[in-house]
C-alpha cells in the first residue's frame, strides 16, 4: 500500500455513501506512551527510531486493524505526508516529522496510529456521521490489543501519562465534525460557540486559522481528560452535538420559511460559480461547496448528491490536487487546476454519474 | 468583560496562569494578547497556561536545579517546550504539576480506563474514586436515593479492595 493507492479511494470520513448530513464524522483519539522510555520530543532521533522499530511490527499485526499498512516519515516525501494529513490520517505536526516517526493505518483508513508524534502512540478511529459509541468500542479494542504487547506508562492518580499534561487521564480526545451553514447564515453560531466553550468543550473551525470556520465546518471536542470516565466524556459530547444539530435544523427551517429566496439565491450562486469559474482559491471552494451541500440537504439542488460534494472537499485540497496533476503546483496554478477539477466533477454529476470514483 | 491590560476592548482571550502554585485567570483582548506573545490562533497552547510557572519566589532558595533521575529533564526545559521528558517526570515534578493539572482538568484523580497490567487493586481504587465523585454530585443535587445506592457500591468496592485476591470481575 502506498499513498498513491489511497488516492484511488474515498477518505474514511466521507466513505461508504453514508448519509452524513449536519454531522460529517466522529473521531476518537487515544494518547499512549511506553513505560520507561523518554517522550518523542525529548528522546532524540536515535531513540525515536528504536521505538518506531519496536512498535511497527506490533502495530502492523493487530487483529483489530487488519489489513493495514505502515509508512515511515523518513521515507516518504513531503507531498505524500500532506496527503495523509488532508485525509485526516495524521496530524499536521506528524507531517513535519522525519526519521523516527511513522504511521500505521488500516487500508480502509478508518483507523490509524501515529508513532512518535507528541506521544509514542496516538491511536485514532474515525467513522462517518455521529457514532461515538461504536467508535469508542473500536478504539477500546485496539487499545486492549496493543496492551497485550507493550507496557503503558500509567499512574493510578494521573491515568495515562502523556508528554503534555493537558492530555493525562484518559488520554482521550473525542471530536465531531459539523457542517452548520444554517447557524452561520442565521448569525446564530457565535452564542453557540461561546456556550459550548463554557462547558469544557472546544470548538474550532475545521479549516482555516483559529476561530474562523471556512466552509462552515466546525470541530467540537472535549478539553478535559482527567477526572471523567471515557463513556461520560462521550455521552456529554454526543448530547451537545445533538442539541447543535437540532439548532441547525431549526435555523434552516426558519430560513426556508421566511427567506426562501435568499437561501435559493445563496445556493444557486454557489453552484453557478463552481460550475463556471476558472480560478478557485481553496477558501472560496470550501465556502461554495458548503453552499452546495446545503442546497442538496434542502432539496434545492435535486440533481446533485452529497457524495460528490464530500469528494470534492477532499480532492480539491492542495496536496491532493498536486497528486492528481502529477506535479508540484504554485498556488496560482493550483487555483486553476482546482477550478477545472470542480467543473469537470460537477458536469459528471449533472449527467447522473454520482461519485464517479 | 473588558481587557485587563488596556481596559478598552472586549476581552476575548481567557488564559489560566499558574504562579507560586496558585491559579490565576487572565482576560485579554486579542490585540493585547498578541502583544504579550500569545498565539491566539491555534488551540490554547500549554505554554500560554504555563506563563507564570517557574517564576516562583522560592526559586532562589530551592538550590540547584532539580532534574528527572530517569531522563535528566529539568524544569527549565518544561518552560521552553511545555512538554515533559518522560513518564517519570510526573513524579519528579509532582509539586509543580499538581496545581497545573488541577487548573486544566478541574480534577486530579483519574477515573477512566485502567490498563489490565495494572491489576485489580488499581482498577478498584479508580472505580472508588469515580463512585465518590458521583456520590458528591448526588448529595449536592439532594438526590439522596441515588446517594444511598452509590454509598453501597463504594462499600462493596472497598471490601473487594481490602479482601483477599479474588478473580478479576469483568
Ligand atoms: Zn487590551
Ligand atoms: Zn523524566
Amino acid at each position: 500500500m502506498t499513498v498513491d493507492d489511497l488516492l484511488k479511494q474515498p477518505g474514511a470520513w466521507l466513505a461508504a455513501g453514508k448519509d452524513t448530513g449536519t454531522v460529517v464524522s466522529s473521531r476518537l483519539r487515544l494518547a499512549r506512551n511506553l513505560k520507561n522510555r523518554a517522550f518523542p520530543g525529548w528522546a532524540g532521533e536515535d531513540e525515536c527510531e528504536r521505538i518506531w522499530k519496536d512498535l511497527q511490527p506490533v502495530l502492523g499485526q493487530l487483529r483489530s486493524m487488519t489489513p493495514s499498512f505502515a509508512l515511515s516519515m523518513g521515507e516518504i516525501d513531503l507531498l505524500d505526508k500532506q496527503v495523509l494529513f488532508e485525509r485526516h490520517l495524521m496530524s499536521r505536526e506528524q507531517a513535519e516529522k522525519g526519521k523516527g516517526s511513522g504511521l500505521v493505518a488500516a487500508v480502509d483508513e478508518s483507523m490509524s496510529i501515529m508513532v512518535n508524534e507528541e506521544d509514542h502512540m496516538r491511536l485514532q478511529v474515525m467513522r462517518p456521521g455521529l457514532d461515538l459509541d461504536r467508535t469508542w468500542k473500536a478504539i477500546d479494542a485496539m487499545d486492549n490489543e496493543i496492551e497485550q504487547h507493550v507496557s503503558y506508562a500509567f499512574s493510578p492518580r494521573f491515568g495515562f501519562l502523556t508528554a503534555c499534561p493537558s492530555n493525562v487521564g484518559t488520554g482521550m480526545r473525542a471530536s465531531v465534525m459539523l457542517h452548520v451553514p444554517g447557524l452561520v447564515l442565521a448569525n446564530e453560531i457565535n452564542p453557540i460557540v461561546k456556550g459550548v466553550s463554557k462547558i469544557g468543550l472546544a470548538v474550532r473551525g475545521l479549516w482555516g486559522e483559529g476561530t474562523e470556520a471556512v466552509g462552515n465546518m466546525f470541530q467540537i471536542s472535549n478539553q478535559i481528560s482527567l477526572g471523567e470516565k471515557e463513556e461520560t466524556t462521550i455521552a456529554n459530547l454526543t448530547q451537545v452535538v445533538l442539541e447543535i444539530v437540532e439548532h441547525e435544523k431549526n435555523a434552516r427551517a426558519r430560513m426556508m420559511e421566511r427567506k426562501e429566496a435568499m437561501l435559493c439565491d445563496h445556493v444557486g450562486r454557489a453552484y453557478g460559480i463552481l460550475a463556471h469559474a476558472h480560478i478557485l482559491t481553496s477558501k472560496e471552494a470550501l465556502d461554495l461547496l458548503s453552499g452546495l451541500r446545503l442546497g442538496i440537504d434542502l432539496g434545492i439542488l435535486k440533481k446533485m448528491n452529497r457524495r460528490v460534494v464530500d469528494e470534492l472537499l477532499l480532492v480539491t485540497q492542495p496536496a491532493h490536487l498536486q497528486k492528481s496533476e502529477g506535479k508540484k503546483l504554485k498556488a496560482k496554478d493550483r487555483d486553476q487546476a482546482r477550478a477545472s477539477l470542480v467543473r469537470e466533477k460537477l458536469k459528471e454529476a449533472e449527467k447522473g454519474e454520482p461519485g464517479s470514483s | 468583560m473588558l481587557c485587563e491590560s488596556c481596559n478598552e476592548r472586549e476581552a476575548t482571550v481567557h488564559l489560566t496562569q499558574v504562579a507560586d502554585g496558585a491559579v490565576k485567570k487572565v482576560h485579554l483582548c486579542e490585540e493585547c494578547a498578541a502583544k504579550s506573545g500569545f498565539d491566539i490562533h491555534g488551540p490554547l497552547s500549554i505554554q500560554d497556561i504555563l506563563l507564570g510557572m517557574g517564576q516562583s519566589s522560592s526559586d532562589a532558595a530551592a538550590g540547584p536545579e532539580r532534574s528527572c533521575p530517569k531522563c535528566h529533564f529539568r524544569r527549565a526545559d518544561f518552560k521552553k517546550t511545555g512538554r515533559l521528558g518522560c513518564p517519570d517526570c510526573y513524579e519528579t515534578f509532582a509539586a509543580e504539576l499538581l496545581p497545573l493539572i488541577k487548573a486544566m482538568h478541574r480534577s486530579d484523580q483519574h477515573m477512566g480506563k485502567v490498563p489490565s497490567r495494572e491489576g485489580t487493586a488499581v482498577r478498584l481504587s479508580t472505580e472508588i474514586a469515580a463512585l465518590q465523585k458521583a456520590l458528591d454530585q448526588a448529595i449536592a443535587s439532594e438526590n439522596y436515593e441515588e446517594a444511598a445506592r452509590l454509598r453501597d457500591q463504594i462499600q462493596g468496592a472497598r471490601s473487594r479492595a481490602a479482601g483477599p485476591e479474588k478473580k478479576e470481575s469483568t
